[in-house]
């Protein structure tokens, strides 16, 4: 298991993209699904970073884990902001036109049709979101 | 992300390499903003984009917007892991992706 703590910042995504990427790479995991990894990290970090602690700055911690059975990689986001749910979140409507197309929501949806499985706990005023990818 | 901008008259293509999320989206933003007004043919070219998240959506749905007032806008090479963002958002139908 491997833990990085880092100010929830948009400049900071790079910087846990890179730390997980460097775990991926040492699991040989295809170059397809580290993508999509690093697509839900774009989504679920930074939807931290813009507003778990609004207007403040605080931390986040992201671990990376790998179980077996099927091999997978386990990510879990963890913050102590404000509690909040994505998965509550409505699906979007994917068949609108442009017009009237709303953007809200796409991204955990991607995230959701991307990894294969996703969790949400609030616990001890943590916000602790978990995904799994099969790699 | 890197953004290489080719304007020909009425015509502009945009290359895009690297990746297109929540940091770089604002540039890709910002390339449009610029560039977009009396543009009739817009061209993506995504060969060299990794990946691109919710923010790079947000994005190409304003440019199609745009477009879809003054003219034609493509997108071209995409690969697989963004054809399946398109697939899964429905931006497979949004979109003209040769």
């Amino acid at each position: 298991m491997k833990e990085l703590t880092v100010d929830a910042t948009v400049e900071n995504i790079e910087v846990v993209t890179d730390f997980v990427n460097e775990q991926l790479e040492a699991l040989s995991c295809s170059m397809k699904a580290q993508m999509q990894i690093d697509i839900a990290i774009d989504e679920l970090f930074g939807n931290i970073a813009n507003y778990a602690y609004d207007p403040e700055v605080g931390p986040a911690t992201v671990r990376v884990e790998v179980v077996d059975a099927p091999l997978s990689v386990v990510i879990t986001f963890i913050d102590h902001g404000v509690p909040y749910d994505p998965l509550k979140q409505e699906d979007p409507d994917t068949t609108r036109a442009a017009e009237e197309r709303e953007i809200g929501g796409l991204g955990i949806y991607i995230v959701k049709k991307s990894m294969d499985e996703i969790s949400y706990e609030y616990k001890d005023g943590q916000n602790i979101l978990r995904i799994r990818k099969n790699i | 992300m890197t953004i290489d901008k080719k304007q020909n008259g009425s015509e502009l293509t945009l290359t895009l390499s690297g990746r297109l999320d929540t940091t770089t989206a604002p540039q890709l933003e910002e390339a449009l903003k610029e560039s977009i007004s009396g543009i009739e043919a817009l061209e993506f070219d995504f060969g060299a984009l990794e990946y691109m998240s919710s923010a790079g959506l947000r994005v190409l749905l304003a440019a199609q917007k745009k477009m879809n007032k003054q003219g034609k806008m493509v997108v071209k090479n995409v690969n697989d892991v963004i054809m399946e963002v398109f697939e899964v958002t429905g931006f497979v139908d949004i979109l003209t992706i040769e």
